[in-house]
């Protein structure tokens, strides 16, 4: 066995000044770009309305109000369900790809990703298209048997959503793990006499864990923090709507709105915590990175048959929502009826006309927050995994908690913070696009940042350690070995940070200034506020989606042919 | 070359469009104007063309947002105001920024426009903003559905609260969208506090869902999620023209407001913000609207001459004159509490309400099939405890309850106090009507 018990670990270095040096930086930049504004906006939860005096009886009113009580247990449940059937979704794709020789892995990992690009608005009207109370699918029913499903009712279509929606994240941090697995304990297990579904039990999902957890924690607190779906489903008694109906409504002064901010922000640096609990006190890592080739396992004619037709029929469930974002795009009318009335590509020239410069201005600001993201996200995970510095976990807590900050809250703190700091020519900084992308990276910095934290959770010790005794310095073993070796957890994290960005939208719409400096997100926006522009949004829906699943192939082709390299793969 | 064009202007008598342009031109407007709107690209796209094109020389530079986010943006940039106008449908919300001095008053030049629409003056009082288009509220629905779902045409708002319309109806709540909250304020003044609320609870029982967004509507109407929607008249006007199989109806009880622009306060291109201003007001301006994906109502009577026969004139068309007297001070005293009243004791509740209601439609069935005294009694006495309200009129708009929600001295409980207070009420109230209705429906079959 290659796993180094955790007993037998050499005391670990303590820090060094660089170490200290950037933990400082990092701290700074957190407290500057994200504590800060929040609690210029929060601070009003621990104020009684009128008078600004410091009470805490608006916590005292949430947990004797009905409603917010019976609004957090339906949040805990649809995220605790969304994560079960994301789960059911991710595991086939991730471990059929990763651990088989399968032809288009990479185009399934694709294609399996791209329900995290569900464009605002546009995703969701498509969604209502096909399987809403009068969509496609319950029409022919109707018709053909004479009974509806109610895909899309309630709790149970939030948690169809959500988990259609959300289950990338545990398929990309579940398949970076599983390709970081040495296959070698995989063969001594065999060897000992272990397949199938008990090998995969027992040995290869353990050693998973880590990518695991990850994205489950991810899908469960970002489900429970997201608006967007509850409210286009017109379901209001869930944590994240409430919230949003209060800050958002006649009552923007309204302390509870912020109150149930404060309880959101609470309950995702929890789940973080309890997350990173399960994997305390194990040990994931591996030194040996799978060298000497070993092969993917070749699938029997059934096995191939079967897990063909799992991958298939996931994939197009999951896709069916982008399915109905295609044809809508090329809709004349679709209104009441399986399909649209006539097809027509107008839509698309009238979006080719007006929106390349959201689209350049998009690719320029996910590409700028995601890069942000995965220097913070190793940086901090580094810190966090590696060294004894005092406090480090509240860097991690802090970024995590960003999650669960709503973007309308993070837009208004970015306006009160940084409007009144003005350049030298009277223009104020929040108006820079530059307010805008670190927003972005704020934003999107929880996903990178876990990630890079499983990544490095995966790569033993010794190995620095061993480059440190042959005498390399801490820097250069960070940038020769650590970093290298978490390519792939590195590269995962990038492309949900870009891609993620690249439709946020609450936002966004609070810190866009100006038409020219706008992204994607906020043109589809302005296009679905009226019945023409339907057409002409969903054909933009359709560029941001291929536009950001083209630079995911792309990261996949290079995760594939870096491991290549490394004779890792085939 | 300006004094000759004013003076062959007054000369000649010309259209309003030649003296606007040289209004414009005496005060040279250049640069870029800034306008936060919450009107889709589809309106200010045309508006945009034109007025770049009346102007030369100045740009428009549209930021999109809705109306509450404009507001509280407007409010957070006010130390470093980057922004020239505001340009959005709801009254209230220009009623906000006045109140909180984040507007510039301007007395517009263009001449033609009448002091009010139906009952309700085009200006505020004022100076602060200025009417530039109207809109109706009432009921829209997909044909297509109404056929298949065998709907009758809906001509009023009570017939919105018959059995056939159980599970069809849609509507935004009124704390999200400032021209729902008009609709409902109407309803209100139009029927009187206690019947107004009764009429809102019983179409409520038949709704679907109720959105956040005002859009949310007719855009589950247009893809036929929802076949029937209370929406301002422009989103079935510019459905229909993009070939959406909607329709539209004014109900009795109904107002007309007009749609609103206003210059910032300290804005940085007043003689561009101003220009604008005039140009939405000017004949030229106007015409725009008429364009297909825009549909609102000029508030220049001589434009509609250029509108088509079907076209909605609220001049001259008797069922605006019928159009109740919207009352603007009583509505924005107890906005929060109407708003909130809504929340608790019907978006928030929306299950309960719809259950009972439904109970109650089945009642009625049967009692037309086989008369029963005592069934209409329990039937009746179930409908009095949804109506039961937990705040009378004067309540509404007393200093007590508005303390609650500014946070003012005079306030006697909390606004979370008094909000569970009123989702309790109504929780109550509904499971009582709920047992009542089922004791009903048990007479009378």
């Amino acid at each position: 066995m290659t796993a180094v018990p955790a007993l037998s670990r050499p005391k670990r270095m303590s820090a060094t000044p660089g170490q200290i040096a950037l933990a400082l930086a990092i701290a700074a930049f957190l407290l500057f770009f994200l504590v800060l504004p929040v609690a210029t906006v929060i601070y009003v939860a621990f104020t009684e309305k009128g008078t600004n005096s410091f009470t805490l009886i608006n916590f005292y009113d949430f947990f004797r109000t009905e409603l917010f009580i019976r609004s957090f247990w339906n949040s805990v449940y649809v995220s605790a369900m969304s994560v079960v059937w994301a789960s059911v979704f991710a595991l086939p794709l991730a471990y059929l790809t990763t651990r088989f020789v399968f032809r288009g892995a990479a185009v399934v990992q694709t294609l399996g990703f791209l329900p995290l690009i569900m464009p605002p608005f546009v995703g969701a009207v498509a969604m209502q298209l096909l399987f809403g109370r009068n969509g496609s699918i319950n029409l022919l029913l109707d018709d053909w048997f004479g009974f509806k499903i109610g895909f899309m009712e309630g709790l149970n279509g939030v948690i169809f959503v959500q988990s259609v929606h959300y289950f990338p994240f545990i398929l990309i941090n579940l398949s970076a793990a599983l390709r970081n697995i040495d296959r070698a304990m995989e063969e001594a297990a065999q060897n000992l006499g272990s397949s199938g579904f008990r090998l995969f039990r027992r040995i290869v999902f353990p050693l998973a864990m880590p990518g695991y957890l990850a994205g489950a924690s991810l899908v469960f607190v970002k489900v429970f923090d997201d608006l967007a779906t509850p409210l286009l489903l017109n379901v209001k008694d869930m944590l994240a709507p409430q919230a949003y109906l209060r800050v958002t409504s006649i009552g923007i002064a309204d302390p509870m709105g912020y109150v149930i901010s404060v309880v959101l922000i609470i309950a995702s640096v929890v789940a973080m915590w309890l997350s990173a609990l399960a994997l305390k006190g194990r040990d994931y890592a591996t030194t040996q990175r799978g060298g000497g080739g070993l092969a993917k396992r070749v699938m029997s004619p059934m096995e191939a048959i079967f897990g063909y037709g799992v991958v298939i029929l996931i994939l197009a469930l999951v896709l069916a929502p982008h399915l109905g974002l295609l044809l809508l795009s090329f809709a004349t009318i679709w209104s009441y009826s399986p399909l649209p009335d006539a097809f027509t590509v107008a839509h698309y020239a009238r979006v080719f006309g007006e929106s390349s410069v959201y689209i350049k201005n998009t690719l320029i600001y996910a590409s700028i927050a995601g890069g942000i993201d995965i220097v913070l996200g190793v940086a901090i995970a580094y810190l966090v995994l590696r060294t004894k510095l005092v406090g480090r976990e509240w860097l991690d807590w802090t970024a995590s908690a960003a999650l669960a900050i709503p973007g309308v809250v993070l837009g208004i703190g970015y306006l009160r913070t940084f409007y009144g700091i003005t350049l030298p020519d009277g223009t104020p900084l929040a108006s820079l696009w530059i307010t805008l992308v670190l927003a972005l990276a704020i934003r999107r910095l929880p996903y990178a940042l876990r990630a890079c934290h499983a990544a490095l959770q995966q790569i033993s010790v010794s190995l620095e350690e061993a480059a440190e005794n042959l005498g390399a310095t801490k820097s250069r073993t960070v940038r020769r070995v650590v970093v290298p070796l978490m390519a792939g957890g590195i590269l995962a994290g990038f492309v949900t940070s870009f891609s993620t960005a690249a439709v946020e939208l609450s936002a966004t719409l609070m810190l866009v200034q100006s038409n020219s400096d706008a992204p994607l997100a906020y043109g589809l926006y302005v296009f679905m506020q009226s019945a023409a522009g339907r057409g002409p949004g969903a054909a933009l829906g359709v560029v941001a989606v291929i536009l950001v699943a083209a630079c995911t192939f792309l990261s996949h082709l290079i995760i594939e042919r870096s491991q290549k390299a490394k004779g890792m793969g085939h | 070359m300006v004094n000759r064009r004013v003076a062959l202007a007054a000369a000649l008598g010309l259209s309003l469009s030649t003296s606007f342009a040289t209004i414009a031109l005496a005060q040279a407007p250049a640069g870029k104007v800034t306008v936060v709107t919450s009107f889709s690209k589809d309106v200010t796209d045309p508006i945009k063309k034109a007025f770049e094109k009346a102007v030369p020389g100045v740009t428009l530079e549209v930021q999109n947002r809705n109306t509450n986010a404009g507001v509280k943006y407007v409010e957070e940039t006010k130390a470093n105001n980057q922004v020239d106008l505001f340009w959005a449908s709801a009254p209230d919300a220009f009623e906000v920024l006045k109140g909180k001095k984040l507007l510039t008053p301007y007395k517009p030049k263009a001449t033609g426009i009448p002091e009010k629409i139906g009952s309700y003056p085009i200006n505020d009082p004022q100076g602060f903003y200025f009417g530039f288009a109207a809109s109706g509220y009432g009921i829209m629905w997909n044909d297509r559905y109404a056929k298949a779902n065998k709907l009758p045409e809906p001509k009023d708002w009570q017939d919105l609260a018959k059995p056939a319309f159980y599970d069809h109806v849609s509507i935004a709540s009124p704390a999200r969208s400032g021209t729902t909250h008009l609709t409902v304020e109407t309803i209100l003044q139009g029927e009187g506090w206690d019947k107004g609320w009764r009429t809102l609870k019983e179409m409520s029982g038949n709704f679907r869902s109720i959105t956040e967004r005002s859009f949310g509507v007719p855009e589950a109407v247009n893809s036929g999620q929802v076949g029937v929607g209370i929406v301002i008249d422009f989103f079935a006007f510019s459905a229909q023209a993009s070939g959406f199989p909607v329709k539209f109806v004014y109900p009795t009880v109904t107002t007309v407001v007009p749609a609103n622009v206003g210059i910032i306060a300290n804005p940085p291109n007043k003689a561009a913000a101003e220009a604008f201003v005039e140009f939405l007001l000017s004949p030229t301006g106007q015409e725009v609207l008429l364009d297909p994906g825009i549909r609102r109502l000029p508030v220049n009577p001589a434009v509609y001459a250029k509108a088509g026969a079907d076209y909605p004139n609220p001049f001259t068309d008797p069922r605006f004159q019928k159009m109740i007297g919207f009352d603007v001070d009583k509505s924005e005293a107890r906005t929060a509490v109407v708003d909130t009243l809504f929340d608790q004791l019907i978006s928030f509740q929306l299950d309960a309400l719809k259950g009972v209601t439904k109970t109650l439609h089945e009642v009625d069935a049967a009692l037309a099939k086989k008369p029963n005294a005592q069934a209409k009694a329990a039937a009746d006495e179930a409908r009095n405890l949804i109506a039961a309200m937990p705040v009378t009129e004067a309540q509404a708009a007393s200093a007590e309850l508005r303390g609650a929600f500014t946070g003012g001295k005079e306030k006697g409980a909390r606004q979370a106090e008094l909000e569970s207070q009123w989702a309790n009420a109504a929780r109550e109230n509904y499971a009582k009507a709920k047992t009542k209705a089922e004791e009903a429906l048990k007479l009378a079959r």
